[in-house]
């Protein structure tokens, strides 16, 4: 990984350069016009959430079962990340809906739905920090349970009758409007590498913690 | 002196009831006006929330990069500073 490093950071960042050009070149929709670029960043955010998540439940589940500590490592990396992303979602969401709706929040399911898994991965973080000894269990075991949460959450707009547009949308983009679907494919790659990027990062300094703590034991 | 009467009763009465007659609500909406369509005070401009929340995504990925900087920087001067006390602990023995 840390061959690879170096040029997917510049790879990442290029795109990130780039993706405002290609979001601006994009054609409009026809009903909700500028406000509807928010999509671009605001879908790939959940994207790269969900990924996020994955990480975080699968290597709790391998933390829980199989005890590899760097297991635990990774998934306490990418449930910060998930924090993040989710966060980047929740507030570009209400943006967009300001002016397409009218209102910055709507308890609907989808939001709310959403929101509850943002707060399920702050609690996550929350055990960590402060849970002391045996708080990574507990933690791992959120972890799985946040995970569980993705489909319903995902699923919620086909379910129940929201605010929000189904999961249909973005299918139908591909088809129905290529000029969309480039830039939102675009943006979409740039979120998943800088997802790869910061979990990279963030699991080295997880590395580099528990190398101080065995320094700290070794010490005493 | 009952005509004089008579007027200034009649503009005291117009006079009271101006107020109320300037706060009657508007008539009713009744045909669906399409927002394109919305007088300029009432359109909520488009431009400055895409702008923020580009900006906030932006702003958030710098700041988060910034508090990875700062935390491996702190991991690793606790770690040089381990290694001082560790070599300084051992010259004295």
């Amino acid at each position: 990984m840390r061959k690879l490093f170096a040029p997917l950071l510049i790879v990442t960042a290029a795109m990130f350069v780039y993706a405002p050009v290609m979001i601006a070149q994009a054609p409009y929709e026809s009903t909700m016009l500028l406000i509807q670029k928010i999509f671009y960043f605001h879908v790939p955010s959940w994207i790269a959430m969900y990924g996020a998540i994955f990480v975080c439940g699968i290597e709790s589940a391998i933390f829980l079962f199989r005890r590899k500590p760097s297991a635990e490592r990774v998934a306490s990396a990418a449930a910060e990340l998930a924090v993040l992303f989710g966060l980047f979602g929740l507030v570009t969401g209400p943006l967009w809906g300001r002016k397409a709706w009218g209102v910055w929040w709507q308890w609907d399911a989808r939001l709310t739905t959403s929101l509850l898994l943002e707060l399920i991965f702050v609690g996550y973080l929350l055990v960590r920090k402060y849970g002391g000894p045996g708080s990574d269990k507990l933690a791992a075991a959120i972890g799985i349970f946040g995970m569980a949460n993705v489909p319903f959450v995902y699923k919620s707009v086909d379910i129940w009758r929201t605010v929000h547009p189904q999961t249909s949308v973005v299918p139908l983009l591909l088809t129905s409007a290529p000029g969309m679907a480039a830039p939102f494919a675009f943006c979409a790659m740039a979120f998943i590498l800088l997802l790869v990027l910061l979990l990279a990062l963030r699991v080295g300094l997880e590395h580099q913690r528990a190398a101080l703590d065995q320094l700290y034991l070794a010490e005493e | 002196m009952v005509k004089r009467s008579f007027v200034f009763l009649c503009l005291a009465i117009m006079t009271l009831a101006a107020p109320a007659f300037a706060l009657q609500p508007p008539a009713g909406q009744t045909e669906f006006v399409p927002i394109s369509q919305l007088p300029p005070a009432e359109q909520l401009p488009a431009a400055p929330l895409l702008v923020g929340a580009y900006a906030f995504v932006w702003l958030g990925l710098m700041v988060y990069m910034w508090s990875i900087w700062r935390r491996l920087g702190k991991v690793e001067a606790d770690m040089r500073a381990l290694e001082r006390r560790g070599s300084k602990g051992s010259s004295v023995r």
